[in-house]
């Protein structure tokens, strides 16, 4: 009986984020506190698995870069501000705090 | 050859703390004063202040800052670059020029004034010879909203500061100059870099991006370990050490509140970020994925390794342009059933508006304390009936201002003639606001020549 238990974890207790706007599109740099946690970021915060937690509240696709040297994902929100800066109606008008709503997701790990 | 200097981040955008210049000058040895004060809709403010007045169109809060300042400066020998200038560079820098005067510093001082960014006056020039100006997310040809045009400027970048500054200006005043060359300039000034040293334009220009937005890099809005940040009242900016080689350091005054590390300034890094390896300036194209960070004592991070590529042949181009009319309404409502209560309001006033046969672009309803930022997200975690109080918040857009500014009129009467338990109205009825929208294009270098005048003082 040796197979690993998985554990969910919320990306809050691993990552940090900060966000920010061009447009219609918000940005989420999201952050591992830890650089060996980096890989899990890699494996499990896909672009596609991003679309889905933010299913109804984004409305164009969803892109994702890697950058390993600072053990960050950047994603691209395309369509997520109701039209972005002055036009947008929303509180979070400039994607501010798109980021904390990331942090909010979780990931299913085997440890 | 300078050995190392160290430029000082003073503004982060028009309205930061009017503290901070002052103490980035009185508070530790510093060579140059970065402010940056434009956002993208800025210049459209500006232009409208211009219209009206000849002798405004710039960030008019810049000149008493220099009131203040400019002793200080000018006794420590602390040069300033700024894009302050907006749509009226010249004016601005007569209006310090004339202050600085005022104060007994004449024949000491010479501003540059940088300007050449300004294209509204030759929009039907460029269109006519071939230059669509399309927009860059949507496509559309720049055509469309020709008549509705409020202001067209290209982004400079470092180049007209680094003339400025070698033809002996101690203050750059400019338009529509990037962010990032008001730090890259000083650099490529004090250590003579070449315009195709990509590897350390780069690194000057990952410079600029980091203390760009002031104090968010020094430990203001930084999430990471936010409780543990000390004395945010007191908070430090950055100031960037930088050094020929292209490497630098990131550090603020000694005594000061704030933290800089390497997860704080990361969160800086990423802020704003589209493709890493493709960061664009008129300067060259930054990899940020070549940035090695190091944390070598307390409140100092090490830059190093970055690479760069050749500049693109094309200036970003920022338009406005009029877009309609929007307006927002909030009400308080209160426990038990908070939630509900705001729900059954939107419900109402939804419904009125529809009878009263008003058409909108968009109707935009916001439960604050329940779904306003996160969304659906954060309404699957919340014990909804316990909540103390929700916020109702309700925005309309539409192109014609009549159907919003009829929406402003039907906030007030649910507070006695809808769901029980509101509050919150103190603020009075919403005001229609114009909507002046940000229109972002290309355009070849080759059309946009930069400008730079030396004004002695």
């Amino acid at each position: 009986m040796t197979s690993r238990r998985v554990r969910r974890i919320r990306l809050v207790d691993i990552a940090h984020a900060r966000s920010g706007d061009k447009g219609d599109t918000a940005n989420v740099g999201l952050i591992a506190r830890r650089a060996s946690d980096y890989p899990l970021l890699v494996k499990h915060v896909t672009a596609a698995r991003v679309a889905r937690h933010f299913k109804g509240m984004i409305r164009g696709p969803v892109q994702r870069f890697e950058l390993p040297n600072l053990h960050a994902l950047n994603f691209l929100l395309h369509g997520s501000l109701d039209g972005g800066g002055t036009i947008s109606l929303k509180t979070d008008a400039q994607g501010k705090v798109f980021s904390t709503a990331l942090l909010r997701m979780e990931i299913e790990v085997r440890r | 050859m300078t050995r190392s200097i160290r430029i000082a981040a003073g503004q982060g955008f028009w309205g930061d703390w009017l503290e901070a210049p002052w103490r980035q000058v009185t508070g530790g040895p510093v060579d140059y004063l970065m402010m940056d004060y434009l956002a993208e809709v800025t210049m459209s403010i500006m232009q409208k202040q211009k219209t009206r007045d000849p002798t405004l169109g710039y960030a008019s809060d810049f000149v008493p800052l220099m009131q203040r300042l400019l002793p200080a400066l000018v006794e420590r020998r602390v040069k300033v670059t700024t894009n302050a200038g907006g749509v009226n560079a010249h004016a601005c820098a007569e209006a310090v020029a004339e202050t600085a005067r005022r104060l007994g510093l004449g024949g000491k001082l010479r501003i540059g004034v940088v300007t050449g960014d300004d294209l509204l006056g030759r929009v039907d020039d460029l269109l006519d010879a071939g230059h669509e100006l399309t927009n860059l997310d949507t496509g559309r040809p720049l055509r469309d909203v020709r008549h509705r045009l409020r202001s067209v400027n290209a982004y400079l970048g470092a180049a007209p500061v680094v003339e400025a500054l070698r033809r002996g200006a101690d203050i750059v005043i400019t338009g529509r100059v990037t962010d990032t060359g008001l730090t890259l300039g000083p650099m490529m000034h004090a250590f003579d870099w070449a315009p195709d040293a990509w590897d350390l334009l780069a690194a000057g220009t990952v410079a600029g991006h980091t203390i760009e937005c002031g104090a968010q890099c020094s430990g203001g809005n930084c999430l990471v370990d936010w409780e543990r940040i000390p004395d945010l009242a007191n908070v430090g900016y950055p100031i960037v050490e930088a050094h020929p080689d292209g490497s630098f350091d990131i550090i603020k005054h000694p005594g000061t509140g704030g933290r800089i590390s390497v997860p704080g300034v990361t969160e800086q890094l990423v802020y704003e970020m589209g493709d890493p390896r493709e960061y664009i300036t008129p300067d060259c194209i930054a990899d940020f994925t070549s940035i090695h960070l190091q944390q070598i004592a307390k409140d100092r991070v090490r830059f190093s390794g970055i690479r760069g590529r050749p500049a693109t042949d094309k200036f970003k181009v920022s338009a406005a342009y009029f877009y309609g009319y929007k307006a927002v309404g909030t009400l308080v409502y209160a426990w038990p059933d908070a939630y509900k209560k705001a729900q059954a309001a939107d419900r109402v006033l939804r419904r009125r508006l529809q009878d009263l046969g008003l058409e909108f672009e968009t109707i935009l309803t916001e439960f604050v304390g329940v779904d306003a930022t996160h969304g659906p997200l954060a309404r699957k975690a919340l014990a909804i009936a316990d909540i103390p109080e929700v916020q109702l918040r309700v925005g309309v857009r539409a192109s014609d201002p009549a159907p919003v500014e009829r929406f402003t009129r039907e906030i007030a009467p649910l507070i006695l003639n809808g769901p029980p338990s509101v509050t919150g109205f103190a603020g009075g009825r919403p005001k229609p606001e114009e909507i002046v929208a940000y229109w972002p294009a290309l355009i070849d270098k080759t059309q946009v020549r930069a400008c730079v005048d030396i004004v002695a003082v």
